[in-house]
C-alpha cells in the first residue's frame, strides 16, 4: 500500500497532464477528427455557434445534475421538471386568442414575473427532493424517480395534455437574440458554467458539496450542516432546471408536457463524461462543459456527415463508454 | 515434514517505477510456528507478503516452499500450494451462510453437479469444530461480529488445507476477549503444524502470541529473533532505530484552570452518568475495554451521537451542543478513530482535507479567501512534516500516518481549546507515533486540554496526567499519572473499584 501509493508520485509530469485533462483532449481531438472528415464545414464560426446552441439545455441541466452528484446522489428529475416549469411559462405568456382557452379573455403577463415564477417552480421542485432525501431520509436514485414522475405528471395535468403554443414575439425573442455574437441559450449557459463554477470552488456551500459526497459520516464530524447544504444543492438543480426550460421553450416557441424526455439521462452522461465520479467527492462545472461539448461536438459532426440518428445513438453509446473508460483508468492507475 | 522451513525467502528484491520497496531481504518461517513480521509502514512488509501469496513477482531473489524451489504464478497458484492470507479488510458475501462462505468457489456438488448444501454444511461444521469456533455453519454471514467474520476466514484457509496462514494486523478491530478467543484459535493451529505470520503493530502481541520475529526497515531486513529472547526495547530500537525514552515525548506542563467540565452526560443504552473535567494543559487518559463506551461518551460530547442528559460547561460557562457545528464553535476538536470512516475526504485533495472546519471562519462576502487557507495548509504540512508532493494531492494516496497528521491539522486549524484524541496512534508507523506524542506534548504546554482515549496501556500511562478508567457504559475511577500501574488500570477497567482493589491488596 505505501508501495504503491509511491507509484502516482513517479508519474511523469506529460502523463499527469495528459491524465488531468483527458477530457479535453478527447473533446480536441474529436473536433480536429470531425473537421478533416467534414473539410472544414464544421469549423465554420455559425456552425460552432449552433453548436453552443444545441448543448445549452442539456449542458445546463447537467450542472445541476453534477452538483447532486458530486453529493454521492443524483437526480433523475430533470427532464419532469423541464416540462412542469415549460408549460407553467408557456401558458402565461401565450398571445391571448391561445391564452383564452386555458384563461379565459387572460392577457399575457409581465414577462420578467413569469421568468421569476418559473424558477420558483424549479427551486421548489427541487427543494421537495431535497427535502425528501434529507427529511424522510429516501435515496436520491427513489426520490428524484418519484419527482420524475409526479412533475411529469403535474405537467400533464396543467396543460391538458396539450402544447402550449403561439407565443409573445416577446417571449420568443428571449433565445433569438445574442450578446457579442454569442446565441442568448448559449450566454445563459456559459454565465451558469460560471455561476456554478464559483459555487462549487470559491463558497462554503461549494467546498461542503464535496466533502458531503466523499464522506457524509467525516462531513458532520468536521461540522457541517448536511442536510442544510443538500436541501441547497437540490434546490439549485431544480433551479437550473427552470431556467433551461425557459430557453427551451423560448427556442422552439411553445410549452409541452413531453418536452425534455430522456433529458435526465443526457445530463448523467455529459457529466460523468466530464469526471463527474457517481462515487462522489469529483467533478466540476468546466468538466461538465466540456462532457456536453463532446456530445454536441460529436451530434453536429455526425449531422453533418448525413449519420442517421439511428446510428448516432451507436456512436453516442460508443463515446460515453470509451471518454469513461479513459476516466476509470486514469483513476485506477493513481491508486 | 521433513524439512525446517514451511516457507524460505531470500534476497527478495521488488522495485516500482520510482521507488525500491524490497532490497533483498528474507524470511523464514518453521511449521508450527507463529512467526510475527514487524516493521513500520513503508518498510516493505505488505509488499513482500504480496509477493509470498503471488500477488506480485520479485524482481530478484529466491523462494523456496518446503524446501522445494517455488514461484508463484498468481494467488491461486499460492492458495492452491497452501499459502492462504487473511485480510484486514474482510469481504464476506453477507447474505449467505459460514457455510456457503466457506466453500465458495470450491462447492461440494452431487451427481448431477449442482450444489450439495448437505455435504457442505457438514464439512464446515467439522472444520469449525475441529478448531473450537463456536460458531454454526447455517448462520448468516452479515449476522456475525467482526471477530466471528475472521474466524470463518480461518475456517475457509483451514479448509483449503492451507499449511501457511498470513494474518495482517489481525486484532485491529476486536475487543480484548475475543483477541483472547483469536489467540487461543491461532495456537490451536500451530498444535496442527500450521505456520502463521503474524503482521502486527502492536508490540504486546508480539510477545503474546508469537515463536520468532522478522523485523524490516525501509525495504532492508534487519534482523531475525527468537520472541522469547527480544525486549520491548530492543523491538523497538530495531523498528525504529532509537530507544524507549525518545519514544514517548512526555513533558508535563503546568495546569490552569478546567476548561472543560462535563456532568452526568448519560446516553441510554451506551453509557450513563459520565462526569469528569480536564484543565488547560492537562492530558486526561481515558482507559477501558473496547466497549466501555469511551468513544461513545466523546461522540455524545461533540454533538455527533444523542444524549440524554448531562451538563457541559466550558470555562464555567454552561454551553449547548446540539450538533459537532456547536462543540467546534465552543473550541472542542474531535480526531476520530476510524479514520477512514469518520475522518478523511478519501478523494479529496490535501488541502480540502485540511481546511473543511476551519472555511466557516476564513470567507470574506461569502467567497472563500483561498490564500488564508493555503497559508494555513503550508504551515501545518511544514510545521508537522507532512510527506504530500502537494497539497492538491488526494488524500488516499497518503501513508497512513501522514493521513492522521493530515486529520491532526485540520483539527489544529480550528484552534480548539480541547483536543478529544481517540486511538491517535491506531495503525500508523512507530516514527510518527513518536511524533504525535511530542505533538500532544507541546499543545499541553501551549495550554490546550487534552483528552487522549487509548487502548494502547503503555500510551495511556507514558502520556497522561490523569486517567479515568471506564467499564460497562460507566466511569469506575480516576488515578493520578504518579499512582498509575497497568495492573491498577486493568483491575478498574474489568469492573473491580479502586477501592475493592486496593483493599484486597492490602488484606
Amino acid at each position: 500500500m505505501e508501495e504503491d501509493k509511491s507509484l502516482a508520485r513517479a508519474e511523469s509530469p506529460v502523463l499527469a497532464f495528459m491524465a488531468k485533462y483527458s477530457i479535453l483532449l478527447i473533446l480536441i481531438g474529436l473536433c480536429i477528427l470531425i473537421a478533416v472528415l467534414s473539410g472544414g464545414v464544421f469549423l465554420r464560426i455559425g456552425n460552432l455557434l449552433n453548436v453552443l446552441r444545441q448543448i445549452s439545455v442539456i449542458g445546463i441541466i447537467a450542472l445541476g445534475v453534477t452538483m447532486c452528484i458530486i453529493t454521492a446522489g443524483i437526480d433523475l428529475s430533470s427532464g419532469a421538471v423541464l416540462a412542469m416549469v415549460a408549460v407553467v411559462v408557456a401558458s402565461l405568456v401565450q398571445t391571448p386568442d391561445a391564452m383564452d382557452r386555458l384563461f379565459p379573455g387572460g392577457h399575457p403577463w409581465n414577462l420578467g414575473l413569469v421568468i421569476v415564477i418559473g424558477m420558483v417552480i424549479g427551486l421548489f421542485l427541487g427543494f421537495l427532493n431535497g427535502a425528501m432525501i434529507t427529511q424522510l431520509r429516501i435515496p436520491p436514485f427513489i426520490a428524484t424517480l418519484g419527482m420524475m414522475t409526479f412533475a411529469r405528471g403535474w405537467a400533464f395535468i396543467y396543460s391538458q395534455g396539450r402544447p402550449r403554443g403561439s407565443l409573445t414575439d416577446q417571449f420568443q425573442a428571449l433565445a433569438q437574440g445574442s450578446l457579442l455574437g454569442i446565441p442568448n441559450p448559449a450566454v445563459v449557459l456559459l454565465f451558469c458554467v460560471l455561476l456554478t463554477y464559483v459555487i462549487l470552488q470559491h463558497t462554503m456551500w461549494g467546498r461542503y458539496t464535496y466533502a458531503i459526497g466523499s464522506n457524509l459520516q467525516a462531513a458532520i464530524v468536521s461540522g457541517i450542516k448536511t442536510n442544510r447544504y443538500l436541501l441547497l444543492v437540490y434546490s439549485y438543480a431544480g433551479f437550473l432546471y427552470a431556467i433551461s426550460a425557459i430557453v427551451l421553450t423560448s427556442r422552439i416557441g411553445s410549452g409541452q408536457p413531453g418536452l425534455g424526455l430522456g433529458y435526465e439521462l443526457d445530463a448523467i452522461a455529459a457529466s460523468v463524461i466530464g469526471g463527474t465520479s457517481l462515487a462522489g467527492g469529483l467533478g466540476s462545472a468546466g468538466g461538465t462543459l466540456i462532457g456536453a461539448l463532446i456530445i454536441g461536438v460529436m451530434k453536429n459532426g455526425l449531422d453533418i456527415l448525413n449519420v442517421s440518428a439511428d446510428w448516432q445513438q451507436i456512436a453516442r453509446a460508443i463515446i460515453i463508454v470509451v471518454a469513461v473508460t479513459i476516466d476509470v483508468r486514469k483513476n485506477a492507475r493513481r491508486s | 515434514m521433513s524439512d525446517e522451513y514451511i516457507l524460505e525467502m531470500a534476497g527478495i528484491q521488488k522495485s516500482f517505477p520510482g521507488v525500491r520497496a524490497l532490497k533483498g531481504v528474507n524470511l523464514a518461517v518453521r511449521p508450527g510456528t507463529v512467526h510475527g513480521v514487524m516493521g513500520e509502514n513503508g518498510a516493505g512488509k505488505s509488499t513482500l507478503m504480496k509477493i509470498a501469496i503471488g500477488l506480485y513477482h520479485p524482481d530478484a531473489g529466491s523462494i523456496r516452499l518446503r524446501g522445494k524451489p517455488a514461484s508463484f504464478v498468481n494467488v491461486h497458484d499460492a492458495l492452491s500450494r497452501g499459502i492462504s492470507m487473511i485480510h484486514q479488510e474482510m469481504s464476506p458475501l453477507p447474505y449467505m451462510t459460514v457455510a456457503q462462505n466457506i466453500f465458495l468457489g470450491r462447492e461440494i456438488k452431487n451427481k448431477l453437479g449442482l450444489i450439495n448444501h448437505r455435504a457442505i454444511d457438514v464439512e464446515a461444521g467439522r472444520i469449525l469444530s475441529e478448531l473450537k469456533i463456536d460458531i454454526k455453519p447455517r448462520q448468516i454471514m452479515g449476522k456475525l461480529s467482526v471477530a466471528q467474520m475472521q474466524l470463518v476466514e480461518i475456517a475457509e484457509a483451514v479448509s483449503r488445507g492451507a499449511d501457511l496462514i498470513i494474518m495482517d494486523e489481525p486484532t485491529s478491530a476486536l475487543t480484548e476477549k475475543e483477541v483472547a478467543h483469536l489467540f487461543s484459535i491461532i495456537r490451536s493451529l500451530k498444535d496442527r503444524g500450521t505456520a502463521v505470520i503474524y503482521i502486527t503493530h502492536k508490540l504486546d502481541e508480539v510477545f503474546a502470541i508469537t515463536d520468532e520475529v522478522t523485523v524490516y526497515r525501509d525495504g532492508e531486513f534487519v534482523g531475525h529473533e527468537s520472541s522469547a529472547e527480544l525486549t520491548r526495547e530492543r523491538l523497538i530500537k530495531m523498528m525504529v532505530g532509537r530507544t524507549v525514552d525518545q519514544f514517548f515525548q512526555k513533558e508535563t506542563a503546568t495546569f490552569g484552570e478546567p476548561v472543560l467540565e462535563v456532568e452526568g452526560l448519560t446516553r441510554r443504552g451506551y453509557f450513563r452518568d459520565i462526569s469528569f473535567s480536564v484543565r488547560s494543559g492537562e492530558i486526561l487518559g481515558v482507559a477501558g475495554l473496547v466497549g466501555a463506551g469511551r468513544t461513545e461518551v466523546m461522540e455524545s460530547l461533540f454533538g455527533y451521537a444523542p444524549k440524554q442528559a448531562g451538563t457541559i460547561r466550558m470555562r464555567g460557562k454552561p454551553i449547548r451542543i446540539n450538533n459537532t457545528y456547536d462543540a467546534i464553535r465552543a473550541g472542542i476538536a474531535f480526531l476520530t478513530e476510524d479514520r477512514k470512516r469518520t475522518g478523511l475526504y478519501l478523494n479529496l485533495s490535501v488541502r480540502d482535507n485540511i481546511i473543511m472546519p476551519s472555511i466557516r471562519n476564513n470567507l470574506a462576502m461569502l467567497l472563500v479567501k483561498h490564500k488564508a487557507l493555503r497559508k494555513i495548509c503550508t504551515d501545518a504540512v511544514a510545521s508537522l512534516r507532512i510527506k504530500t508532493p502537494s497539497l492538491s494531492q488526494p488524500v488516499m494516496f497518503l501513508s497512513g500516518g501522514n493521513q492522521q497528521k493530515v486529520l491532526v491539522s485540520r483539527w489544529l486549524a480550528t484552534a480548539p481549546s480541547v483536543l478529544i484524541l481517540d486511538e491517535p496512534t491506531r495503525g500508523i508507523d512507530v516514527a510518527t507515533k513518536s511524533e504525535i506524542y511530542k505533538l500532544m506534548s507541546n499543545l499541553a504546554k501551549e495550554g490546550k486540554a487534552i483528552i487522549l482515549i487509548s487502548s494502547e496501556m503503555p500510551e495511556i500511562l507514558a502520556m497522561s496526567d490523569r486517567i479515568m478508567v471506564m467499564h460497562e457504559g460507566s466511569k469506575v475511577g480516576e488515578i493520578d499519572r504518579a499512582e498509575a500501574t497497568q495492573e491498577k488500570i486493568l483491575h478498574m477497567a474489568t469492573g473491580e473499584s479502586l477501592s475493592t482493589f486496593e483493599e484486597k491488596r492490602y488484606y
